[in-house]
């Protein structure tokens, strides 16, 4: 057993760690958010010159091969400085599920994402399939060896310009069955396929998408037809793993700047950190950041365990994850008093971030459910 | 970073695996797994047992006639044992009085305790807290003044455990009256035997009888006695082991919650089915595999030499908690059977099958928010240790 950095993780963390000191924090969160899209994919390219976007795709598809290890060490920076680009989605969720698609024209994409000329988004909730992977309602009708895909994707994570989908759609079974399930690749301006995009409290940017009758070729299918569950689970739990890491670094930094609050600001004479009322609630902090890092560091290190080590692990943390980043996000801003509640300072920014991993594939509820159903 | 264990801990798990494999007898794990302690003669049945497979100091120096064991090993120990049901080791000599004793003793305390510890000849008992001393342990008022060869103790000791059945006590005591009350607190071992010790028992609200008061009345304790620690210094950062261990054993509770649950009906289906209750022994669970991963890097941070911000404190807060939420769960599972507490005098009573150690377990969990540093203690020493508030 052994929980340290390789020198080379320690190197990675330190390089995102400059460019995130240099890209993030001069002129503050709300010009930056008002940079919108076009500074996201401009930020987004520096870092495919950085070779990071390339960090968790094969050796053997022009990526480094980077580990979960370095991705967890890779994603706490991006979370402690809150970067905003659509990182895990196209470059953590996408990669393996691409790999498995044909060469002509998935391959292409795969490459793309390295280069940061491609974006790609998980198309995976529907309206009423709450956080079930297996509730697929959008559905394919096979003729002539095309796919006509009709249904509504109610969120498409980061897919407010991105140009691929990836797109869980029912090719046999009933709405609930694991079956039957075929994982697609959808290009944005498909024929038939409308987009609505919307961001969220956290600044990052989605889309609800229509299919109406939207052809795909068997080419554009990921994995085996009908088969495609059990992929999409491996990869939205490398996916989950890697948002733990981010709400690690979120929630660290809010300590570390709550922290330093507490001992410089100055009320009734003293600095308020002083007040043991407050150093309690601060150790609370602490300890909630302490346990969200031992278990982001058992889960990531489970994602290669067998099915139910892995998920049990994955949806542990992710329970856990979702509840101390609430309560670190809450108390942060409690702890800062007005000042706290203001949308200048960067604590209520990670708060809101902090709400929307919790969300990210399944709430603590929902995978308290997962946890429990998995003895 | 890996979770993995090379051959050599490999081999150690399966070694350590086929030792625990001798059933622990029923009455021991209905007690391990209520959190509770077991009584003072299988304590020492155990002790016996593990120092005679050469395992009776897990976390001392070789030297000493401890193991030598690595954190990686001490953990795989310490979660075979849990996975095994077996009880933790009594801790106030072997983690408390020992290593003092081996880092600050003489040569002849060393020569003359250390190995009657890990054989179980001696008993232990700790006494610090006294009426007026709690959590503010300085204010201690029991003195030791020096006569000749000899130091004479007069004071009054409260809540020591076990002082009923122990051998010898470690006391804390006032050996000159100096400005700051921290300064002039040495620490004096005391045979037990001796006259002038009167051991009274404090009714704890389980209706056990685990702790008493100790009056010490002009206890004459030869000056060789004195152990070349006091107050002052540094506490020793032993207290890992300790709590590392006690954290691992929640899973022992929470088997115990489980079965139970699997047993109880509701409403004709057996309560573990039911949503609401599932949900709340997953929380519990989910939380206690939280500070196993925090144990795991507590313990092989010791051996990194690397620090973070995770202590001790932080796993006994978590633990204490979680213990007693377990043990809280697992009376509310028993419903009504939690109300067969003991047989009057004209009933036949039958017992269910947790009771009364359910009810044992969860009330006396109560204390260890208090003992060994309350609660709030701790919180304490981390906002001033850890974060410098």
């Amino acid at each position: 057993m052994n929980f340290e950095w390789t020198d080379e993780q320690v190197m990675l963390r330190e390089s995102i760690g400059r460019f995130a000191a240099e890209h993030y924090l001069p002129g503050g969160r709300r010009s930056l958010v008002a940079q919108g899209a076009a500074g996201s994919r401009m930020r987004w390219k520096m870092m495919a010159e950085f070779g990071w976007l390339a960090l968790a795709l094969p050796d053997a598809r022009g990526g480094l091969g980077g580990t979960s290890v370095d991705v967890m060490a890779f994603m706490e920076v991006f979370g402690r400085h809150l970067m905003l680009e659509p990182y895990v989605s196209s470059c953590i969720f996408a990669p393996p599920l691409l790999a498995l698609g044909s060469n002509g024209t998935v391959g292409p994409v795969l490459e793309a994402i390295s280069t940061g000329d491609v974006q790609v988004s998980p198309a995976l909730a529907e309206p009423g399939s709450g956080f079930n992977l297996n509730r697929v309602a959008t559905s394919a009708a096979r003729v002539d060896g095309v796919f006509r895909i009709s249904g509504t994707k109610s969120y498409a994570k980061n897919g407010a310009e991105a140009d691929w989908f990836i797109v869980p759609v029912r090719t046999a079974g009933a709405v609930d069955e694991r079956a039957g399930i075929s994982l697609f690749l959808v290009p944005h301006d498909a024929p038939g396929l409308r987009r609505c995009g919307f961001r969220s409290i956290d600044h990052h940017r989605h889309a609800s998408l229509q299919f109406d009758a939207v052809a795909v070729g068997t080419d554009a299918l990921l994995g085996p037809l009908d088969g495609g569950l059990p992929l999409l689970e491996a990869a939205v739990d490398r996916a989950i793993a890697a948002h733990l890491a981010e709400a690690v670094g979120s929630m660290e930094m809010l300590r570390d700047t709550t922290l330093a609050y507490l001992k410089s600001r100055r009320q009734f004479g003293v600095t308020i950190g002083s007040f043991q009322a407050l150093q309690h609630r601060m150790v609370d902090i602490a300890i909630a950041c302490e346990e969200a890092r031992s278990m982001t560091y058992h889960a990531t290190l489970q994602l290669t365990a067998d099915l139910v080590g892995r998920r049990r692990a994955v949806s542990a943390a992710k329970v856990r994850i979702g509840q101390n980043g609430l309560f670190v996000g809450r108390e942060s801003v409690q702890l800062h008093g007005g000042v706290g509640t203001s949308d200048e300072l960067l604590v209520s920014h990670h708060l809101k971030r902090l709400m929307m991993i919790d969300l990210a594939y399944g709430n603590a509820d929902y995978h308290r459910g997962l946890f429990a159903d998995s003895v | 970073m890996n979770l993995d264990l090379d051959e050599t801990e490999r081999a150690f798990r399966d070694e350590v695996r086929s030792f625990f494999a001798i059933r622990v007898p029923g009455a021991w794990r209905d007690r391990v797994r209520a959190g509770i302690r077991l009584e003072p003669t299988d304590y020492i049945t155990y002790q016996k047992c593990l120092a005679a497979r050469g395992w009776g100091a897990p976390t001392w120096p070789l030297e000493f006639g401890g193991t030598g064991w690595t954190p990686t090993q001490l953990f795989i120990f310490e979660s075979e044992a849990s996975l095994a049901d077996a009880p933790g080791l009594f801790h106030q000599g072997l983690e408390l009085i020992g290593p003092i004793i081996f880092t600050y003793g003489s040569a002849e305390q060393k020569a003359k305790y250390l190995p009657r510890i890990i054989s179980a000849d001696d008993w232990w008992c700790q006494g610090y807290s006294e009426p007026g001393a709690g959590s503010d342990l300085a204010s201690l008022r029991t003195r030791a003044i020096r006569d000749g060869d000899y130091y004479v103790i007069t004071g009054q000791k409260m809540w020591t455990s076990y002082a009923h059945v122990a051998s010898h006590m470690f006391v804390l005591a006032r050996t000159s009256v100096e400005k700051r009350k921290q300064s002039g607190i040495s620490l004096l071992l005391i045979d037990m035997a001796t006259p002038g010790i009167t051991v009274r028992p404090i009714d704890s609200l389980d209706e056990r009888h685990h702790v008493n008061e100790v009056f010490l009345d002009e206890v004459r304790v030869p000056v060789g006695n004195l152990v070349g620690w006091s107050y002052g210094k540094a506490l020793l950062d032993r207290e890992r082991g300790v709590t590392a261990a006690n954290a691992l054993r929640l899973a022992q509770q929470l088997r115990a919650v489980r079965e139970a649950a699997g047993r109880a009906r509701h409403g004709g289906r057996p309560l573990i089915e039911e949503p609401a209750f599932r949900a709340k022994l997953a929380q519990l669970e989910i939380e206690t595999l939280g500070v196993e991963a925090m144990v795991m890097r507590v313990m092989t941070q010791s051996s990194s030499g690397a620090e973070s911000g995770l202590s001790a404190s932080m796993i006994k807060l978590r633990w204490s908690e979680l213990l007693q939420r377990a043990t809280e769960l697992w009376v509310e599972v028993l419903g009504y059977e939690a109300a067969v507490f003991r047989a009057l005098d004209h009933g036949d009573v039958s017992f269910p099958a947790d009771m009364p150690h359910a009810m044992h377990g969860a009330l006396y969990s109560r204390v260890t928010s208090i003992y060994g540093g309350s609660n709030e203690i701790q919180r304490n020493i981390v906002a001033r240790r850890w974060l410098g508030l």
